[in-house]
């Protein structure tokens, strides 16, 4: 709308029409920012004021015990043990994917043959229920008549137990998640890289430029904007992929796969610990909001000046 | 993209072969599911050309839990959610998009919020919220957390923003009032972003499961997701067969709607600009 | 439940009342009708689901006043956290079917009741003094009578009669003694090269490996826990006795495979020939006898010290918030459905263990052990099974032990250090409920 008049003699029939947008914009804003503060805003502000009192238990109501909870999570190996995995799954995912996603835009982007099914291929994982397909992968690992175990026979090779010993349960997960993700984002990447214009092409031929250099001076900074968006979903995704846990091993063997999330649900919907769960979910919300200002604040930055 | 870096001889071969290989392990999955659910269950392990074929895998899975019902939940649930999220969503992105107001940056913050303090994460506490608004077990419950949405706002702003000045002031020069404007110039246009926003979110209630498992306990609002972790959750070992038939049907529409519009939804991204 | 569907129920059930009978409809309208919600822990997809469809059927033919209505639940953990959920958002199921161990916890929610103030004539006496003592372990405490045996199992070796002759062992034997065990494990394993194609034994560790543990520790003579619920002893000499026995079956003698194996697999396992001999609850057995192309036969677990097994499965609980006269039917339900005729169907048709004496001596019952003289082993086992784990604030203290098992099964720690930090956890969870 119009910009407020600089001049102090505002008549009173701009302000009023002033007023009324203000009106307008508040009753087209409200609905949203209302269920906005109900489901995020106050309770992210009520698990900070939870995570300072006791548990309420029919036989001792709760007190507040101010740091009590986040004393006993830093005594509390599987709490530390649940952040590591996620440190290692959210590595293991995010680099993975994004790097997946684009490689496959950039195929199924050239004329490949068949690759209306090869496109069909990459998205499939996003449109199949998570809690479904790890079932699947729960065959896919199972030691010796499993399907890697029925592959890795053919070669001689005896595979682990994926998802029963420490070593290599995490890692199995890890790349459920990159499975699920990276076709989802790899739609981002394809409509982007479809929106730049051949002309550029044209002209890095002309001055004899590889194709490695034009991915690489070219589309890869036009595609920055989508990779910011992409990297913020596959961080949100790093914190909130967990549904394949509940299938495939419960956050075993000895938590090697207990995810934050995971854990968070376990000690407050299975063990009712409800304030220590608002403790543990107060570190997830700081971690979140850590990586969101870097994200706006350091990468978007980078991406508009560039 | 151009012709310019189309790869040529073995480049081609060597892609189009990694392009594939690429594709198999993604389609395998849904490969196998296919395989298991159409034959009897001792084949779930084993693959032998001319293995039997049977339906009975379906049969077994649909009188094993009331999935009719389920279809119903899941689709009132991701119809409702899809609904009210575009008509609330439009309105704030309309008055971030085209009205200055004081105290508007700082309330895009507070929205934008939200794409990282996802409602996923604060399941103890909306847990409480259903308990008191007394919803809980109920289609709503499951939807409520998600319907004002700042992906849906953040990205038809964007859209909206985009919208030349030009037409929304002929529109309001021949007496629309802001309401009519919003319906006749800015929705119409943001068609594409619709489309690939409505994939987004109905792809993502569909599968979702976490928040429904905590909020429901009954069939009658129970979704998909959580009836199949109910049905496949099991004492007496994992029947494959039985899973695979389960899974194929609760993502079957889903799946056949991909299939038939996915050069739509491309190119509706491609012009929603998300990027 | 919505309010919605209960007025739905009532109003069609009042219809068809009407409907059929102009004599019959004054007085059942006078009756109010009483609905019982009732959770069950549905443990396998169809079969099950179906039999409880029909029992609530045939009761409420037999109770026109009560309509028992079933909601499936999933897993038992998954029930649990759903009744406690409802308990504590104010509507919760008159009835549910919860794991035995689950008592303390629900009784520290202050979620359930106990059935004694319902038992008042001599036939209810009788009933409750009916059930196998060693199911009533855990479900009475303090003097009172907090849960109902209904679908309970113990643990049983089932063996493959056909690779027990391949290896030269007699198929109708199965190990007595833990060296037996070992012995014959060893002679079941086959190896080809580095590769072992076929395991002597497996016993499932994902998901709840401290119930299959228990039987070794009992079968070492140790108890993990007192009666109160309130104080563990993960790490006593026998227990870690019986974790060593468990570790040097696949570190040791590798009979067994190495790492978590996984609970829902097993079965699978066993069908496939990929292990001669497994471990699992007796309510297999019905499944084990559709999918298995081979003869097998069930057995008590082989002795170490002495023999044993932990008690297993669910009981009926009686909810707090439920009026009185929802409790009432609901406690009428139970009665039936326990009846010694049920207990012996329930028990033919899943491979549960039926909950009481008399219900071995029905004609139905007698007839199908004497065709398939596998399903009484569980009965005989009984007289060695013990209350499995159970105490406060159940879940914790159990993911304690389990955490310790699987870190003692994956070589991450000695038996020794694992069990210890398992104490030390479960010390610090139960110190306040002494």
């Amino acid at each position: 709308m119009k910009r407020p008049p600089a001049n102090p003699a505002v008549s009173r029939l701009q302000y009023r029409t002033q007023t009324r947008t203000w009106i307008h914009a508040w009753l087209m804003l409200g609905p949203s920012l209302a269920l906005l503060i109900l489901f995020t805003h106050w309770p992210a502000v009520n698990t900070l004021i939870d995570s300072l009192y006791s548990t309420p238990r029919p036989r001792r109501p709760a007190r507040f015990v101010g740091p009590a909870n986040f004393e006993q999570m830093m005594a509390d190996p599987i709490f530390w043990q649940a952040m590591w995995n996620n440190l290692w799954f959210a590595l293991g995912t995010i680099p993975t994917s994004i790097a997946l996603a684009l490689l496959m835009a950039v195929w199924v982007n050239d004329r490949i043959a068949g690759r209306t099914l090869v496109r069909m291929a990459y998205f499939t994982p996003t449109v199949l229920p998570m809690i479904a397909v790890a079932n699947i992968w729960l065959f896919f690992y199972t030691p010796q008549y499993g399907l890697l175990a029925q592959i890795l026979g053919v070669f001689g090779i005896t595979g682990p137990n994926w998802l029963g010993s420490n070593e290599t349960a995490l890692f199995a997960v890890t790349v459920v998640a990159v499975w699920k993700e990276a076709g989802f984002f790899m739609i981002f990447y394809l409509a982007a890289l479809q929106t730049i214009s051949p002309s550029l092409a044209e002209a890095a031929a002309l001055e004899g430029a590889s194709r490695w250099t034009y991915f690489r001076r070219i589309q890869f900074p036009l595609l920055m904007p989508t990779t910011l968006f992409v990297l913020v979903n596959a961080v949100i995704g790093a914190f909130r992929t967990i549904d394949h846990i509940f299938v495939m091993t419960r956050g075993g063997p000895d938590n090697a796969t207990a995810l934050l999330l995971f854990y968070i649900y376990q000690v407050g919907f299975s063990f009712w610990d409800t304030t220590y769960a608002a403790a543990l979910t107060v570190v997830l919300l700081v971690l979140l909001g850590l990586l969101a200002l870097i994200q706006y604040g350091v990468l978007e930055r980078r991406v508009h000046y560039r | 993209m151009s012709e310019v870096y189309a790869p040529r001889g073995w480049g081609k071969v060597a892609e189009t072969a990694g392009a594939w290989l690429l594709a198999i392990v993604w389609i395998a999955p849904l490969a196998y599911a296919v395989w298991t659910a159409f034959h009897p269950s001792e084949f779930s392990t084993r693959f032998e050309l001319f293995a039997p074929l049977t339906l009975d895998n379906f049969k077994r899975a649909w009188e094993a839990a009331p999935f009719a019902r389920y279809f119903l939940n899941t689709f009132l649930l991701v119809t409702g959610v899809l609904a009210c999220q575009l008509v609330l969503c439009t309105l704030a992105a309309f008055a971030f998009a085209r009205y200055e107001f004081p105290g508007a940056t700082v309330v895009f913050a507070l929205v934008l919020a939200q794409l990282m303090i996802m409602p996923d994460v604060l399941i103890v506490e909306n847990y409480k919220t259903m308990n008191r608004l007394g919803v809980l077990d109920s289609i709503p419950a499951i939807g409520l957390p998600y319907v004002a949405s700042a992906f849906g706002i953040f990205l038809l702003r964007q859209t909206f923003k985009m919208v030349p000045k030009e037409l929304d002031d002929a529109a309001r020069v021949e007496g629309a009032s802001p309401m009519q404007v919003l319906w006749r110039v800015y929705v119409p246009l943001g068609r594409p972003v619709y489309i690939a926003y409505g994939l987004v979110s109905v792809s993502y209630h569909w599968n979702n499961f976490l928040w429904p498992l905590i909020v429901t306990n009954s069939v009658e609002s129970r979704p998909l997701t959580v009836g199949l972790q109910v049905f496949s959750s099991t004492d007496q070992g994992i029947d494959w067969a039985i899973i695979c038939a389960a899974t194929l049907m609760t993502s079957a529409p889903l799946l056949i709607g991909f299939l038939l519009f996915q050069r739509q939804f491309v190119q509706s991204f491609m012009r929603a600009g998300i990027k | 439940m919505s309010n919605r569907i209960d007025r739905r129920t009532l109003l069609k059930a009042g219809s068809a009342l009407a409907a059929s009978s102009p004599f019959l409809a004054a007085p059942a309208l006078a009756q109010a009708k009483v609905e019982v919600s009732f959770f069950y822990p549905v443990a396998v997809g169809g079969p099950i689901t179906r039999l409880i469809d029909t029992y609530a059927a045939d009761f409420a033919k037999e109770n026109p006043a009560i309509t028992v209505k079933p909601i499936y639940a999933g897993t038992y953990q998954e029930t649990i956290v759903k009744a406690i959920t409802a308990h504590k958002s104010g509507t919760p199921p008159v009835t549910s079917v919860l794991l035995s161990t689950d008592m303390f916890t629900l009784i520290d929610e202050d979620a359930i009741v106990p059935f004694d103030d319902f038992i008042k004539t001599d036939a209810d006496k009788a009933w409750l003094a009916s059930f196998f003592p060693s199911f009533m372990e855990n479900s009475q405490t303090g003097g009172k009578t907090w849960g109902i045996p209904f679908q309970r199992s113990t643990i049983v070796l089932y063996w493959n009669k056909e690779l027990f002759k391949e290896a030269g062992l007699d198929p109708e034997k199965p190990p007595q003694t833990w060296a037996e065990q070992v012995a014959f494990a060893e002679k079941l394993t086959k190896r080809d090269g580095a590769n072992t194609t076929q395991w002597g034994l497996q016993i499932p560790s994902s998901g709840f490996p401290y119930w299959l543990f228990q039987a070794l520790a009992i079968q070492a003579d140790a108890v993990l826990m007192n009666k109160e619920g309130n104080r563990t002893a993960y790490d006593a000499p026998g227990v870690i006795e019986a974790l060593q026995y468990w570790v040097d079956l696949s570190r040791k003698h590798r009979v067994h495979p190495t790492g978590i194996v996984e609970w829902g697999t097993t079965p699978r396992d066993f069908f496939e020939k990929k292990c001669a001999m497994m471990w699992t609850t007796t309510g297999n057995l019905t499944n084990v006898r559709t999918n298995a192309k081979f003869p097998f036969g069930v057995g008590m677990l082989a002795a170490g010290k002495r023999r044993g097994s932990p008690t297993g499965g669910g009981n009926f609980y009686l909810s707090k918030k439920a009026s009185r006269a929802e409790q009432e039917a609901a406690f009428k339900f139970i009665q039936w459905i326990t009846s010694p005729e049920r207990a012996a169907k329930w028990g033919i048709d899943t491979g549960y263990v039926a909950v009481r004496k008399d219900a071995f001596d029905t004609p139905a019952m007698k007839e199908y052990v004497a065709g398939f003289p596998a399903a009484a082993v569980a009965r005989d086992q009984l007289q060695y099974a013990v209350a499995e784990l159970s105490t406060h604030e159940n879940q914790r203290v159990t993911k304690a032990l389990n955490d310790g098992l699987q870190a003692a099964l994956n070589g991450t720690k000695t038996p020794e250090a694992a069990m210890k930090d398992s104490q030390a956890e479960a010390e610090r969870i139960l110190r306040s409920y002494r």
